[in-house]
């Protein structure tokens, strides 16, 4: 991540995009692609460095009328950050 | 549709291979367009694949493979490279390299291509030597630089076989310091001109598992810095792979001629019609024609599929195998120890382990021995 950016981004490895007709966000990489599932797929779309985690939660929360999504958003996090869909 | 012989709806076909030529300046013995690929039609017109490029994205493929032959052979690669960008595709280039300049790979930059894979390839007929030739490493070393210029990921791809399994080592060492962030290690499948070259090609398992055991030994080496991926040879299993992830369930291939395939081989099944994305549209391609259909689901299958637990897991292998070993495409896949033809496998494996066969000459690919192979003079 660039100093400039307070969050994380997805990593310059994969591109994001959404795809009608799986009606799904997919992550594309050499030959290859993951399908997301919908939670998946509304965290990362906003991961575009320059949100910081605790706004995308809040912006998540509040985009589907839900609370306490922190932990289940911090969890996904980690696991984006092992498999290097994201940094930082 | 319901009950166990229905196919069930395909989804997207995600995966495009368009094999844009069979045209190619390399010769290689291990090759798998089809042996009679001299005797094909003419190629597609850029407003032909333009078509295509639209109606396969339109039909939900996202993923799109240009390969050959060797793709830099067609000068339009850019334009098309240009539009499948513009309509969202992720756009892969499979190449040996030969025929990339600076400034064609700038152009495709431009164009928005996302990936190149660049293979090992042999540029010369001495297949032993080609790890030393050093015009095959200046090339590659060439071309690994203008990937990095353009700031694509480094991935290479590498077919193994008997003839260099015993230089893996110095294969990963070559990845390695040209920079390679992944590294495919592809065992040679036994289909088209490395079937007939397969007593020549066909690995000891000595030396397979020397090879994997060295292949574990730089993982741990290097880490994170280069993947490697080790693609194990079916032969040596006993159990098929489930090929292409499903007949008609992912992959589309448009050979040269615009005939489209559920594999790049599937060419070679007798009594099925495949079309050709001249006369029909890829949606009805994928979703209705015959060819497509054959093999999804599994009511075409006989014993002992029909009945097998692991039916689903492998969906019987690979139809071409089948074909090709057992003479009939709906067979079990013959690298299944459940199969009556079995023994062919065991039995090529056996002649691999006693050497015989492995002082022919290699017959290598090019238009004279295609011709010749497809006027049945072998």
């Amino acid at each position: 991540m660039s100093a400039a950016e307070p969050g994380p981004r997805v990593s310059r490895r994969f591109r994001l995009q959404w795809e009608e007709a799986q009606n799904a966000w997919v992550l594309l990489y050499p030959e290859g692609m993951v399908k997301l599932n919908q939670s998946a797929g509304e965290i990362l779309r906003r991961c575009d460095g320059s949100r910081t985690e605790a706004a995308i939660v809040a912006e998540l929360e509040d985009a589907f009328g839900a609370s306490g999504l922190a932990d289940d958003v911090a969890n996904f996090l980690a696991m984006a950050r092992a498999q290097q869909w994201i940094e930082t | 549709m319901s009950g166990p012989n229905a196919a069930p709806q395909p989804g997207p076909p995600l995966w495009l291979l368009a094999e844009l030529t069979y045209r190619c300046p390399l010769h290689c013995a291990f090759c798998y367009n089809p042996v009679d690929f001299a005797t094909s039609g003419p190629e597609l017109s850029t407003d032909d694949w333009l078509r295509v490029l639209r109606e396969a994205r339109a039909a939900g493929s996202v993923q799109c493979g240009f390969s050959g032959g060797e793709p830099m052979q067609r000068d339009d690669l850019e334009v098309l490279v240009a539009e499948a960008h513009r309509l969202g595709f992720y756009t892969n280039l499979l190449t040996s390299g030969v025929g990339l300049t600076p400034e064609r790979a700038a152009a495709l930059k431009a164009a928005g291509l996302d990936h190149i894979q660049l293979s090992f390839q042999d540029s010369t007929r001495e297949l032993n030597d080609f790890l030393s030739h050093t015009r095959t490493f200046d090339l590659k070393q060439r071309v690994a630089a203008m990937i990095k210029d353009n700031g694509w990921p480094m991935v290479m791809n590498c077919v193994i076989h008997r003839l260099n399994i015993d230089y893996i080592d110095r294969i990963i060492e070559m990845a390695v310091e040209l920079g390679a962030e992944y590294l495919e290690l592809a065992n040679n499948q036994y289909y088209s001109w490395a079937l007939l070259n397969r007593d020549q090609l066909l690995p000891t398992r000595e030396q397979l598992e020397r090879a994997e055991r060295i292949t574990n030994e730089y993982r741990e080496k290097y880490g994170d810095r280069i993947r490697i991926f080790f693609v194990v040879p079916d032969y040596y299993e006993t159990r098929p792979k489930k090929c292409m992830n499903g007949w008609g369930n992912v992959f589309l291939t448009v050979t040269p001629d615009g005939t489209a395939l559920p594999c790049h081989t599937a060419k070679m099944l007798p009594g099925l019609a495949f079309p050709n994305v001249r006369e029909m549209g890829v949606r009805e391609i994928w979703y209705e024609s015959e060819g497509f259909n054959r093999y999804r689901g599994d009511g075409w299958m006989k014993e002992p599929c029909r009945t097998c637990p692991e039916k689903e897991k492998d969906l019987g292998g690979c139809r071409c195998q089948a074909w090709m070993l057992a003479g009939d495409p709906a067979a079990a896949d013959p690298v299944c120890d459940k199969s009556p033809a079995h023994h062919l496998v065991t039995e090529a494996l056996a002649r691999a382990e006693r050497g015989e066969g492995t002082a022919m000459p290699l017959v290598f690919r090019d238009p004279a021995a295609s011709r010749r192979l497809a006027a049945g003079e072998g």
